[in-house]
């Protein structure tokens, strides 16, 4: 089994990122604040004015290290990538297969199915945990939605062609997204939430969400450039440049699990306040700096629990999910699994 | 897995500060300086193994030491540290 490594994150204005020997150096004003060997890490994320010298990014790109820079906020800007490496005739497969009608439907309905079993597990979860301190109302709205989501998977299955997929998924994230706001127990007034919104976030439950999917999506394009997959040609979302199209399927599968299941917890224990978001003028809302970091640090931890592959039977931390879900995904572009079977949380 | 390295490399002459440097390189390519000449590497078995015959290449046995203490998977579990220089958890969230 593959150990998890580590993801280096840089928040730090300014700071300068270079390569000695086998370590990566963080320089902040001129002083070395740190020194990693890489052979730890499986990714470096630079937040805002982050530098890196080329000839460690050129030798993260031989390492397998993804890295990617991000604006201050977490939105994605650019990753490095080095010469095209892995299985020229997995690629292939995976081409033809995302122009299969046929296949990639069937692909699509199981990334979907893994989805939706993984948000109705969310708001189960809040059901059997809240179930004391919910009004009567909440608590039906949340058995009422998780009903309307079990009949969109029995729909799934009898739905072919991938736009009527998209519908379902459309259908499915609303009903998700209307009982959300459910799930926060908190009741401070600055942790409302409407309903999902992005470009920018307009509330403070968005812009966290919106921070940890574009964590969520950085590890799932790694998982997919180590086994050899492309992650901008995707199934259930449709080419276009720059987008990571593989890697937002893969990560639809993590996000219930991985992002929103964090950020209520965050929310809910009070890890994070109100008072760590900044909301602009223009009505966007970006997290603080120290809040940031007390998400980054959550994630790891995360990242690090130990969880049950329902169907690899192997225990495995949930960080190492993404990768395994490539390995499936690979398998199943080669011919060896029938169906790509989606990541299901218990 | 977790390994402490220390050594003690002999330098009354340019060859011996010679040796000295590139013991002290080779650990900082896979480990992390806890004092001036111990380092905690961890290291996957078979990298290891390369390691370990790089530092045993470099030192010269008549008048150099090195010692390997193999403190295992859960090698972090079995170090104390008291007093400056806290080292880096290597395997706890990395935040620059």
């Amino acid at each position: 089994m593959r150990p998890l490594l580590n993801t280096l994150y840089v928040t730090t204005e300014g700071a300068w990122l270079r390569k000695d020997g086998e370590n990566v150096v963080i320089d902040v004003e001129k002083a070395e604040s740190g020194r990693l060997p890489l052979h730890l890490l499986s990714g470096i994320v630079c937040f805002g004015n982050v530098l890196m010298s080329p000839a460690l990014m050129g030798h993260c790109c031989e390492l397998g290290i993804c890295v990617s820079f991000l604006t201050m906020n977490g939105r994605f800007l650019a990753r490095v990538e080095g010469a095209v490496s892995g299985n020229v005739l997995l690629r292939r497969e995976q081409y033809r297969c995302s122009d299969d009608p046929s296949r990639c439907a069937a692909v699509v309905c199981h990334i979907l199915l893994g989805k939706i079993h993984n948000q109705r597990a969310v708001i189960r979860r809040a059901i059997r945990d809240h179930a004391s301190s919910c009004s009567a109302a909440e608590s039906g709205a949340l058995v009422q939605a998780d009903r309307g989501l079990a009949h969109i998977v029995e729909r799934l299955h009898r739905t072919p062609d991938v736009d009527s997929l998209r519908g379902l998924e459309g259908d499915a994230a609303r009903r998700y997204f209307d009982v959300f706001r459910n799930l926060i127990r908190v009741s401070d007034a600055g942790f409302q939430f409407e309903g999902r919104s992005r470009r920018p976030p307009r509330d403070r439950v968005n812009a966290l969400l919106s921070f940890l999917y574009t964590l969520v999506t950085h590890d799932c394009r790694s998982a997919l450039e180590s086994v050899g997959l492309d992650p901008a040609v995707g199934f259930l979302h449709r080419d276009r440049p720059g987008r990571p199209g593989l890697a937002l399927d893969l990560a639809e599968e993590f996000r219930s699990v991985l992002a929103d299941r964090l950020a209520l917890s965050l929310i809910n224990r009070r890890q994070l306040r109100p008072t760590d978001f900044i909301v602009a003028d223009s009505g966007a809302v970006t997290l603080k700096d120290d809040a940031r970091k007390t998400v980054l640090v959550a994630y790891q931890e995360r990242k690090r629990e130990p969880l049950k592959h329902a169907f690899c039977g192997e225990t495995a931390e949930i960080g190492l999910f993404p990768w395994l879900q490539a390995q499936l995904m690979a398998r199943h572009l080669r011919g060896d699994l029938d169906a790509y079977p989606p990541f299901l949380w218990k | 897995m977790l390994i402490l390295v220390t050594y003690d490399v002999s330098t009354v002459d340019v060859e011996g500060e010679k040796r000295l440097r590139r013991i002290a390189k080779a650990c900082r390519n896979y480990g992390q300086r806890v004092q001036y000449s111990v380092f905690e590497v961890e290291v996957e078995p078979a990298t290891w193994v390369a390691l370990r015959q790089k530092l045993v290449d470099i030192i010269d046995s008549d008048h150099d030491s090195l010692r390997f203490y193999q403190l295992g998977a859960h090698g972090e579990r079995r170090v104390e540290h008291i007093g400056a220089k806290r080292p880096v958890n290597l395997k706890g969230p990395l935040i620059f």
